[in-house]
């Protein structure tokens, strides 16, 4: 049976989480924060699911002046089902005006003979800050990757900031491992760095190494892009970016 | 619509000045890099080129020769480009193909992108508009966006490796029915708006672009 669950969070500025849902495979925790002042929220238990069919969301709303930080306690684990239906997992995520939102999960991780469709929207108010990783491992070790649809939409102040799709794996269009995409890579992510503060005096483009990018977009923004061989190098990669850019 | 057939060719074709030759469309930099090394390399490449920025550009060249408001166009073109160094070569490729075009189809539509982005709108926004100056519908304008994408790199790659040019024209023969399934599926999103526009996207191309901004030395501008 597939199955349709969405949990919901809400985060105040007095630190209280007016809304916290959990719903079916998707169990949310508060935790607590490393950081004074911050609202911690952990997803636990998402780490069986999505199979093919299920349709999973979250939807967060990072009220006016509120401090939230969300990630998961394990990988998201994307497997085959018994429905021929691709699983569909959407993050909605608002945050209001002087708010802040770190969105830290763990990996997605698509494994041999799943078909997962990720859609993140992002909606910022003008003074929103946002922090936001996103990890796609292509395969459990030494096996080939299932087919992994992700695409990333955030908008500020109600226009496009980011849009962007990757699509990988057997279901993708071809050449999805070529030179242009992936070259053979088995992990990439991206760490988004939203901050009004960047308006002035974006930092300057450049390349991090061999298989990684920081560059500021045309808003008040900083995507840095990376490929790796694997989870692990790819996430050396992302936690320097986030010390530079975005430390807790 | 009845769309000329030779207004297409002309838009399309290579010598149109538009200065596409001077950009490999990140073929450099995967020659650079060793990811590129023969006809085979070049066809993975151009084919994932060809499903991702160039289903996107073809979107945004369908939209506008449909009409969609090219400040919106813009703006989305530039929310898909998170390189500053394609932003930038997109934009001078802009410039450039406008010029060419106002001379070839004179008309209140191009002058009128002209005078808004002064500094160059997104080609495949002017190469949108420019195809409806010509007369050309959509699809004319579609394709001739996903073609780019890959006959750029391919006439790059003879000129990096000294690959056999009979080898590179092969390459894009075979992507041909590809080349046409993008430019329908690009049209049909078109169809539905702005918001509908495809926005697929490729790491590598975007990571080696800023690493080839910064060579002191380098071919292609892009």
């Amino acid at each position: 049976m597939s199955l349709r669950a969405t949990a919901r969070i809400a985060a105040d500025a007095d630190g209280s989480l007016p809304v916290l849902t959990s719903d079916g495979p998707l169990a949310l925790r508060r935790t607590r924060a490393a950081v004074p002042g911050w609202t911690r929220v952990t997803v636990v238990g998402a780490m069986s699911a999505p199979l093919g069919g299920d349709r999973l969301a979250i939807e967060t709303e990072v009220r006016d002046g509120a401090r939230l930080r969300v990630d998961s306690a394990a990988a998201t684990l994307a497997l085959p089902g018994r429905s021929p239906e691709p699983a569909a997992y959407e993050l909605r995520l608002r945050v209001g005006g002087d708010a802040v939102l770190r969105w830290l999960p763990e990996q997605l991780v698509s494994a041999h003979g799943s078909d997962l469709r990720v859609r993140t929207d992002v909606d910022l108010a003008p003074t929103a800050r946002l922090v936001l990783r996103e990890e796609q491992v292509l395969g459990r070790h030494g096996e080939p990757p299932g087919t992994l649809v992700s695409r990333l939409a955030v908008r500020r102040a109600g226009a496009p900031l980011l849009d962007q799709e990757l699509a990988y794996g057997p279901g993708a269009s071809g050449g999805w491992d070529g030179a242009a995409v992936l070259g053979g890579h088995r992990a990439t992510g991206q760490l988004l760095v939203v901050d009004p503060a960047y308006e002035g005096a974006p930092p300057t483009a450049r390349p991090l190494g061999e298989s990684a990018a920081l560059t500021p977009l045309a808003g008040p923004a900083v995507l840095v892009t990376a490929v790796a061989p694997d989870a692990l190098a790819l996430r050396r990669i992302l936690d320097a970016a986030l010390d530079e850019l975005a430390p807790e | 619509m009845t769309a000329s057939r030779s207004a297409l060719l002309v838009l399309a074709d290579g010598r149109f000045p538009a200065g596409g030759h001077a950009h490999s469309g990140g073929a450099e930099a995967a020659v650079k890099a060793g990811r590129i090394r023969d006809a085979a390399g070049l066809e993975a490449f151009c084919r994932g080129r060809l499903h991702t920025t160039g289903l996107t550009s073809a979107g945004l060249a369908a939209g506008a020769a449909l009409g969609l408001d090219p400040y919106e166009l813009d703006a989305a073109a530039d929310a898909r480009t998170p390189s500053p160094a394609l932003r930038t070569a997109a934009r001078r490729l802009g410039r450039q193909l406008i010029r060419a075009a106002r001379a070839a189809w004179p008309g209140p539509e191009l002058d009128a992108l002209a005078a808004a982005f002064p500094r160059g709108a997104h080609q495949p926004v002017v190469l949108g508009v420019t195809a409806r100056a010509a007369g050309l519908g959509p699809e004319d304008a579609a394709h001739c966006s996903a073609y780019e994408t890959v006959g750029g790199p391919a006439t790059a790659v003879v000129r990096l490796l000294g690959l056999d040019p009979y080898q590179a024209t092969g390459v894009l023969a075979r992507l041909a029915p590809e080349i046409d399934e993008v430019a329908a599926r690009a049209t049909a999103a078109a169809r539905g708006g702005v918001g509908a526009l495809p926005a697929a996207s490729a790491p590598l191309l975007d990571i080696t672009a800023e690493q080839h901004a910064a060579w002191p030395v380098r071919l292609f501008a892009s």
